[in-house]
């Protein structure tokens, strides 16, 4: 892989990572705040769809963006009239979201365009537009800071930029405001910020709000930004990735940045290459050392044992079918599925403990009822 | 003083509060009836009643967290609409709860500014609330790390912070709801001279309690309140517990249990070096050893959380431990497969829990799944190899119902709609009729009734009676006091010594489970 | 005191929630400038009009009581399977490995065979979340939907390299043999003199279907282990005081739950298309959580919630093919189903229990 090759898929992975940078940082200020919201994708697919719909109508991508973020934030305010006002079950609410949207969007669509469920394509002013850093052209031509200066940081559209700097926009509202310590508060123990005189009501309000913001952005980018309109389903999966990701990261803004920069990786290498070719004998080394790691840590119990020996063994057996298939110092083909799914696998394995443990804020998913 | 302004608002001749008329309901539970009261400015005010007599929603309703379906309050003598608790404290009025409301992974100074911050920004407000809590510190003994994490501290410790968090936000008023329930006598004791301080510097103390002792040791006045109604307020230097309990329970109390001595016979169960280690990797339990024979009741007293709900934990089954514990001399599994509730029932074992609402029933199951749930695996109970014999089941609950004296005695009835007398009443019908060598008995009259007390301990006694072993948890040192043949002081995971309840008395107990060893008093 | 009568709570508020539902529904449609009368008239007439209508209804239905109640069951446990769609799709490789693999002389062999199937291939898909639910911790929600994106790529990848036909340019296995066939209703009902569409896909798991709703109400009510699903499912520090496992009800309850997702495959993988195709599952193990919620985890109102969402699906097609309304309506109309009769469900719970409450104190 040569060094421009890289840059690009650095380049598309800034890309692909932004949808996911905003939606997790939407999911971030909720869950701080103690509202679950797996229906992230849900208000992402709302906002792509309205947002194109809107750029596309209009020839004004800005209309288009008001729009797609005012349609998450509805979405997000039904979200808290279920768990906040109605003290409803959070996740129950989210996949109703999620369901809603995907079912909507694609009703509404084929009534207004009929074009079954697509919007039309945006051209010129419906979309946005990259932003030329200045001197590109001029630095261009400097070995590797050059490209790196022109193809990685210049050049992306405006909501990248948003998506980047809502990080330490995040991280300073959170932890050095009065908002913020109230909404952390408000998400580990609602009954303190009650008695100290705050509407819990009111703040978790304001935090799901915030998340339809920042969810309607990364919908509206996904329309408008890393495609050319909307297409049915077109979030694919990526409302749970985001959601992953802030696992990943333990609810903290810098590491959500990484998590998303890391899927945004993977999504590229998977769009970019069918299937990856790695040696043999590094593969069967990593796998026996997972599946020995595995049966290491299920000594404990049968159970322990009967699971994670049996993922061991299977482990072990694709180890083999590779060794034979390929030979030791031959090459292996890893499936594109398989890096599409890493974001998941890679989930399930820091939920599992195995590498870091992810605590979730204490008052997450709970209604909050005053108590005696 | 940061005080001073809400000091030049009010009227210092009129009371500190004044409540009239206050009523409200919960659906058709009428929790406060036309209640009156009025407290005097720098004084310490008590208010005493049962459980569920409604001290606590009364107290609630000053604090803004429930709206009075009617009635007026007078701060000061002016007439103040108490909508939230954003009203309370800016009238006053501050409240340190039973069970705290402080967020556990933030820091003392975090929790006391919030919601009482200076502006946008943290940095300010931190700085300023540091330099008061060194002053509030060294005014009233109230010290602590501004820097420590809520989930450090001791529980005392935790509650300093509560009194802090009011002050800081310049409470004259303050209300403390049942606070040495989780205190050792001696912080107690701490905690009583923090409020004389307070008292001694012009603010107006409301103390809720159901211990008599303390209110006989620390108020001027105080109000009885019994079934939703105020009974009226005396001054505490003209009454006596004895008074006060009759003005509670609104007839005679026998205080003291009837009970013969009791006839030791064979050890049943013999404890040796018993440790626990919780999840977190505390150390819960540090060796403990003791035994308890046929025909007598150990008492185990000891302030909440050290070590007592993981004893009985190990006992029932449903925490691992290491140690040696022998059961009629037969020894039982710890850590194994056989470490679980069915295995303990199987070597005689019955268990009344110290929670029955979370551990003891399952509150929406009706009484007759409660009587068979951790029975369910009796013969008597089930048809054949697969099906249960539900019909069975509800018979023999007619029967318990009746001979402990539920009420309603339906066996269709879900446990959340019995009186918490009557739940328990479940609970001790279900497990004492298994007839079982060792009775564990937790908590066995918090939130009952004093009427349903009563049949409970006798029922505790005549088990004894029958020569059957008996260990018993309690916070409530009278109870312990007045049903144990033997004690035993439980502090930090330890024992930490053994009396016979006719040789010791409050003050002697009152050191150990301090952890202070009684023969320095 | 219970604040309303039984009857409200099972069937009352329910039926408003379906209505609020029903009626937002029909506000979409207006908002897209149809007519829900028609609409209605359309959906009731292409979902119970002919027996094919009626076979393509209760087809549907069969795959949602399967979902419905392996979501019932691991409600009742107090877990939230939002898996259910990769434990029937991974279940569907169960059944068309056991129907690949033998030449299978007759469907009455090749039927339990497969069933059995099913169930191991949706249960394992299971155990994993489950595993890590119990031992873990790890939140079986966030586990199950993380399973159903990599049931999809592992499913990707096995029809396209390991189980597709050579030369077949779609990603399916090859048909089934003849001996899996199992018998529709047209042919069940033959025998009978009743005259049964040759066409609708409706077949004998049906009747499996109805079976196991059964099973699942004695597993629940009456037995054992059901008593300790509901015990732990109401609390677990209960659960544990009485000396019921916890381990052990999250991994049997959540088994029980992936293999009843799994059955699935048995009516839409053996019974329908007779091979193994990409994306067979279609969504209905979402729909699963629909019918649940709906039918209160009671098979009773699982199997009524399962007919009215077949009858949904079946009316939905009829809609994109005669009133030009996308099927996705019925994504909509699940949606709301899901929204008010599980997360709004207060929304309508309190103004009912209060109106009760007035009532009682009149009559009093």
């Amino acid at each position: 892989m040569d060094f421009l090759t890289l840059i690009q898929i650095l380049d598309s992975a800034v890309r692909l990572a932004t949808p996911l940078l905003l939606a997790c940082l939407a999911g971030l200020f909720s869950e701080r705040g103690g509202i679950f919201d797996i229906g992230l994708e849900g208000k992402m697919l709302a906002a792509a769809m309205l947002s194109a719909s809107v750029a596309a109508v209009t020839g004004n991508v800005w209309l288009g963006m008001f729009a797609g973020v005012g349609i998450s934030i509805l979405l997000a305010l039904l979200h808290g009239l279920a768990s906040i006002t109605f003290r409803g079950d959070q996740l129950i609410s989210g996949v109703a979201i999620n369901f809603l949207a995907a079912g909507l969007t694609v009703v509404i669509g084929q009534s207004w365009f009929g074009l079954g469920g697509r919007t039309p394509s945006l051209m010129g002013e419906g979309r946005f537009k990259s932003l030329e850093w200045p001197l590109t052209e001029t630095l261009e031509g400097i070995p590797i800071a050059g490209p790196l200066y022109s193809e990685l940081i210049s050049g992306h559209t405006f909501l990248v930029y948003v998506a980047l700097l809502a990080v330490p926009a995040s991280w300073f509202i959170l932890f050095r405001t009065r908002f913020g310590l109230r909404l952390r508060a408000v998400g580990e123990n609602p009954a303190a910020v009650d008695t100290a005189g705050i509407s819990v009501v009111r703040l978790r309000y304001a935090a799901v709000a915030i998340c339809g913001v920042l969810c309607g952005l990364a919908g509206v980018y996904l329309a408008t930004g890393l495609a050319a309109g909307f297409v049915k389903d077109m979030t694919a999966g990526r409302g749970f990735i985001a959601l992953a990701a802030l696992i990943f990261a333990k609810w903290r803004p810098w590491h959500a940045m990484g998590a998303c920069m890391l899927f945004g990786v993977l999504e590229a290498l998977s769009n970019r290459y069918q299937s990856i070719e790695a040696p043999t004998y590094i593969i069967v080394a990593i796998l026996i050392v997972m599946a020995a790691g595995l049966v290491w840590s299920s000594r404990k119990s049968l159970l322990d044992l009967a699971v994670l020996g049996g993922v061991a063994f299977l482990l072990v057996t694709v180890g083999t079918v590779s060794l034979f298939s390929s030979g030791l110092f031959g090459q292996t083909a890893i499936p594109g599925q398989f890096i599409q799914a890493l974001p998941y696998i890679l989930t399930v394995v820091i939920l599992a403990g195995f590498v870091g443990k992810a605590t979730p804020p204490r008052a997450g998913g709970e209604p909050y009822v005053k108590e005696r | 003083m940061q005080d001073a302004p809400q000091l030049g608002r009010q009227n210092t001749a009129a009371p500190a509060i004044e409540l009239r008329g206050i009523s409200k309901a919960f659906g058709p539970v009428q929790a406060n009836k036309d209640i009156s009261i009025s407290v005097e400015r720098g004084a310490i005010h008590g208010i005493v009643g049962e459980n569920g007599a409604g001290k606590s929603t009364l107290m609630s309703i000053l604090y803004g967290f429930y709206k009075a379906d009617a009635g007026e309050i007078f701060i000061g003598g002016e007439r103040t609409a108490i909508p939230d608790s954003q009203a309370a404290i800016s009238a006053g009025i501050g409240m340190v709860h039973q069970h705290f409301k402080l967020v556990e992974n933030f820091t003392v100074l975090e929790n006391v500014v919030l919601g009482a911050e200076d502006g946008a920004l943290l940095r300010p407000s931190l700085a300023k609330a540091r330099k008061l809590l060194t002053e509030l510190a060294k005014e009233y003994e109230l010290n602590v790390d501004p820097d420590a994490l809520i989930e450090n501290l001791s529980v005392g410790h935790q509650q300093r912070v509560e009194i802090l968090k009011a002050l800081y936000r310049h409470a004259d008023i303050l209300i403390l709801d049942e606070p040495t329930g989780v205190l050792t006598p001696a912080e107690a004791d701490h905690l009583f001279r923090i409020l004389r301080n307070l008292k001694n510097e012009g603010k107006t103390i409301i103390l809720i309690t159901h211990k008599l002792r303390e209110i006989m040791d620390v108020t001027d006045t105080v109000s009885v309140m019994r079934r939703g109604e105020m009974k009226g307020t005396i001054k505490t230097a003209d009454t006596s517990p004895e008074d006060l309990a009759e003005r509670m329970v609104g007839r005679k109390v026998l205080l003291q249990v009837d009970k013969t001595p009791a006839k030791p016979g064979k050890s049943v169960l013999e404890v040796k070096d018993l440790r626990v280690t919780d999840s977190k990797g505390v150390v819960r339990l540090k060796g403990i050893s003791f035994d308890v024979r046929a025909g007598e009741i150990l008492g185990i007293a000891g302030v909440s959380g050290n070590g007592q709900s993981e004893l009985l934990e190990v006992l029932g089954g449903f925490e691992t431990a290491t140690g040696d514990i022998h059961i009629n001399g037969h020894p039982i599994d710890l850590t194994g497969k056989f470490s679980d509730g069915q295995s303990r029932r199987a070597q005689g074992i019955a268990h009344v829990p110290e929670d029955r609402q979370r551990e003891g029933l399952i509150m929406d199951f009706m009484a007759w799944e409660n009587i068979a749930f951790g029975y369910h695996n009796d013969p008597a109970y089930n048809k054949n190899v697969l099906l249960m014999d539900n019909a069975a089941i509800r018979a023999d609950t007619e029967g318990k119902m009746e001979r402990f004296d539920v009420r309603p005695p339906n066996p269709r009835l879900q446990a959340k709609n019995f009186s918490g007398g009557n739940q328990q009443k479940i609970v001790l019908a279900r497990e004492i009729e298994r007839n079982p060598d060792l009775l564990l008995v937790g908590q066995p009259t918090r939130g009952v009734d004093i009427g349903a007390i009563e049949f409970i301990h006798q029922q505790i006694v005549a088990l004894r009676d029958q020569g059957k072993a008996i260990l018993l948890v309690s916070v409530e040192l009278e109870e312990i006091m007045s049903l144990s043949d033997r004690i035993a002081v439980m502090f930090d995971g330890q024992i930490m010594g053994e009396r016979l309840p006719g040789e010791t008395d409050e003050k002697e107990l009152g050191l150990l489970m301090a952890g202070m060893n009684g023969k320095a008093a | 005191m219970d604040k309303m009568p039984k009857w409200a709570d099972v069937l009352l508020i329910p039926f408003i929630n379906l209505l609020l539902a029903f009626i937002l529904s029909g506000l979409v449609i207006l908002a897209i400038g149809k007519d829900p009368l028609v609409a209605i008239k359309t959906m009731v007439e292409g979902s119970f009009g002919s027996t094919n209508a009626w076979g393509y209804t209760l087809y549907y239905a069969t795959n949602y009581i399967f979902t419905g109640l392996a979501v019932a069951i691991a409600f009742h446990a107090r877990m939230f399977n939002i898996g259910g769609e990769g434990q029937a799709a991974i279940g569907g490789l169960g059944v068309a490995l056991v129907c690949l693999a033998v030449d299978w002389p007759h469907w009455t062999l090749a039927l339990p065979a497969a069933t059995i199937g099913a169930a191991i291939f949706g249960a394992g898909w299971a155990l994993i979340p489950a595993y890590l639910q119990a031992r873990r911790g790890s939140h079986i929600v966030i586990t199950t939907i993380m399973f159903n994106f990599i049931s999809a790529a592992l499913m990707g990848y096995l029809l396209v390299n390991a189980l597709k036909e050579p030369g077949n340019m779609a990603a399916e296995t090859r048909d089934f043999p003849a001996g899996a066939h199992l018998p529709s209703f047209h042919e069940m009902l033959a025998p009978f003199g009743i005259e049964f569409s040759k066409h609708a896909p409706a077949n004998i798991s049906f009747l499996l279907a109805l079976l196991c709703c059964f099973l699942f109400w004695v597993l629940i009510w009456r037995t054992r282990l059901g008593f300790a699903i509901r015990s732990f499912g109401h609390s677990e520090t209960a659960a544990r005081y009485a000396g019921i496992s916890p381990t052990k009800i999250i991994m049997i309850s959540m088994m029980i739950s992936g293999a009843l997702a799994g059955l699935m495959a048995i009516n839409n993988v053996m019974g329908e298309s007779e091979r193994l195709i990409l994306n067979s599952v279609e969504g209905a193990g979402f729909i699963g959580i629909a019918v649940a919620l709906m039918g209160r985890s009671h098979p009773v109102g699982v199997f009524l919630a399962a007919l009215l969402f077949g009858f949904l699906t079946q009316g939905g097609a009829e809609l994109q093919l005669w009133e030009n309304i996308p099927r996705e309506l019925v994504v909509v109309i699940q949606a709301l189903v899901i929204l008010f009769t599980g997360a709004l469900d207060n929304m309508v719970r309190a103004p009912v229990e209060r109106l009760f409450l007035k009532f009682k104190k009149r009559v009093a």
